[in-house]
């Protein structure tokens, strides 16, 4: 891991190129954070990627998190590795809930209509439920192929729009599935078993 | 034999075919939809989600102990290793140091596990290829493990013997010896393996040179574990990062050449006499004292301060109905299971039920190679190579 100065040192370099990018760095249980706005993602993500001395080269993970009732609302994390020094580096790009089409504020990202960014094909599964508008990140699958299953999880389980990934689908879940399950607001459990003894009620 | 050429003047046709989701060759319930012109694979996309059971989000719901009977559930072959994800992220959460006779306990049941992990694999995959007794031998020596499993913990799978702070037990009289007996055979045994098959024709023909991804490419797609280390990159968490009792010990990384489903055999079948030299060490070093951390705030006091301790019995009864709490916070805490990275993100809100617990699974990344590895090749490789590649649906699916 680089050590707390080092992390430092990683911001101040991304800032001279990119203000505002980076919105707060931690450093908890020995574990780097670089907390950044979505909007630099792939810029940061590149940088990390190819500057001399950074070549975290390696994406173990990507997940996401809901961090209800916090405000930026939802977060997609990256570790990156760096093989030859072994040291982890956690990329997480803090991303709001898009206002409400009723109007309002977009929190921090481009109020964009979710379903006609929904990668090339335009799957119907993209579109969030009647009229909700989904928050939007750019797909970072060009820079780290591993992240094509990985970002479609994000999507099934989030609704979280990658921008530019190649086949955004449902991955888990059934297509015709309605709802996003991972978030904090969705009700654990529900569907009702169809035994014989009930069958009339749900069959 | 990897890039079958069809001749230009036949009349080809590309025909779509479904295999699975209910097939004894995909290992579980993987659907691929496959593009065949003749017997050649031109293109395939693996449909997966069918074992789908919402672990992730019924995590969510349960106190940080009742998780890891959860967990465990994903990947049912290789559930010590869930465990291990999940207990050391919590505890890497509240900071809480385990004693060395627990963490050389682990090591032993990780190891044991991975054994019995690549004993299942090496038996369906060279049921796959045809040779039908291995399957007979493998499950012969998986079930010794499985017997030692019972012995320590109780149950021959989904154990629950990792705890947050140690194991649950000390491991009973009389396994030490059953232990060492079994240590003594299994690099016998795996070398009757290889002698069924390293020089069995049929074996060989259907596994050299096929399924062959660079190594630069396998990194690109996120591939870790044996199938990287085939093609020649020695990449192993239990080297490079410092958890349980692996620094103390010495053992190998066996790495391939070519990185074709030849090396992906001979890979795991030398880690499987690794981990022997590991269990082995790990049992002649076994530290004596306390299996589980003595934090009363997050460990069960022991049964026999019960009838006679109030504060026992008050610490019993916070940790079992409400649980403990953990500080707000996240961690990524990666292992290396005999699939790959299997890393636990944890994310803590406070409470004393995890806001997040999401797997990062081996198989569910190493699939997306699955493509490349079997396109361009006859279908029966590509059977071969799914086999080498060896997913894990309940991993996959989570």
């Amino acid at each position: 891991m680089p050590d707390a100065p080092g992390l430092e040192l990683i911001r101040g370099q991304i800032e001279l190129d990119h203000p505002g990018a980076v919105i707060d760095t931690s450093f908890d249980h020995e574990r780097a954070v670089l907390a950044i706005d979505p909007s630099h993602l792939l810029a940061v993500l590149t940088w990390l990627r190819d500057a001399p001395g950074q070549e975290y080269g390696f994406l173990s993970s990507l997940h996401a998190a809901d961090y209800l009732p916090a405000e930026p609302r939802f977060a997609v994390h990256y570790e990156l590795l760096n093989r030859d020094r072994v040291e982890r580096l956690r990329v997480k790009a803090l991303l709001g809930e898009p206002a409400s089409p009723a109007g309002g504020a977009a929190g921090g990202t481009a109020p964009e209509e979710a379903s006609a960014t929904a990668g090339g094909g335009g799957s119907p599964a993209a579109r969030g439920p009647a009229g909700q508008r989904l928050p939007e990140i750019d797909s970072c699958v060009e820079l780290f192929p591993t992240a094509e299953f990985q970002e479609r999880e994000a999507f099934d389980f989030f609704g979280i729009v990658f921008r530019g990934h190649p086949d955004l689908r449902r991955i888990l879940l059934p297509e015709d599935y309605v709802g996003w399950p991972q978030r904090r607001d969705f009700p654990v459990g529900g569907e009702p078993v169809t035994f014989t003894y009930n069958e009339r009620n749900y069959g | 034999m990897a890039e079958a050429q069809l001749s230009e003047d036949r009349a080809s046709e590309v025909m779509t075919v479904n295999i699975g989701p209910h097939h004894p060759a995909t290992h579980g319930v993987l659907r691929l939809v496959v593009d065949l012109e003749g017997e050649v694979v031109r293109d395939l996309r693996p449909v997966i989600g069918y074992v789908h059971t919402g672990i992730e989000k019924s995590c969510e719901a349960q106190s940080y102990w009742k998780v890891i009977p959860f967990v465990e559930r994903m990947d049912y072959v290789s559930y010590f290793f869930q465990m291990e994800a999940f207990c050391g992220a919590v505890e890497r959460l509240i900071e809480l140091e385990i004693p060395p006779r627990a963490k050389y306990l682990r090591t032993i049941f990780l190891e044991l596990n991975r054994i019995h992990s690549h004993l299942v694999w090496l038996g369906t995959t060279a049921l796959d290829l045809g040779a039908i007794s291995m399957l007979w031998y493998c499950f012969r020596e998986r079930d010794k493990i499985l017997d030692l499993f019972e012995m320590a913990t109780g149950q021959r799978m989904h154990t629950r013997y990792f705890q947050v702070g140690g194991v649950i037990e000390d491991i009973p009289l009389g396994f030490e010896r059953k232990l060492r007996a079994f240590v003594d055979d299994m690099p016998v045994r795996v070398g009757q393996y290889e002698a069924l098959l390293d020089r069995n024709e049929v074996f060989l023909s259907r596994t050299k040179g096929v399924g062959i991804v660079p190594r630069e490419r396998l990194l690109e797609l996120g591939v870790t574990g044996p199938l990287l280390r085939a093609a020649g990159e020695p990449w192993d968490l239990r080297k490079t990062f410092d958890y349980l009792a692996y620094p103390e010990l010495d053992f190998k990384i066996p790495v391939g050449t070519v990185g074709d489903n030849y090396d992906r055999y001979r890979v795991r079948l030398a880690e499987m006499v690794e981990s022997t030299r590991i269990v082995e060490q790990a049992l002649e070093g076994l530290p004596a004292g306390p299996c589980i951390a003595d934090d009363r705030k997050y460990v069960l006091p022991p049964r026999s301060e019960l009838p006679t301790s109030m504060e026992a019995l008050i610490h019993h009864f916070k940790l079992v109905t409400e649980g403990y709490r953990v500080p707000p916070s996240e961690i990524y805490y990666a292992i290396e299971s005999p699939r790959g990275e299997l890393g636990c993100f944890v994310l803590a809100d406070g409470t004393a039920k995890p806001a997040r617990v999401h797997f990062r699974d081996p198989s569910f990344v190493n699939l997306q190679a699955f493509r490349e590895m079997s396109v361009g090749g006859y279908v029966a490789d590509m059977i071969a190579s799914l086999g080498m590649l060896d997913p894990i649906l309940g991993g996959v699916d989570r």
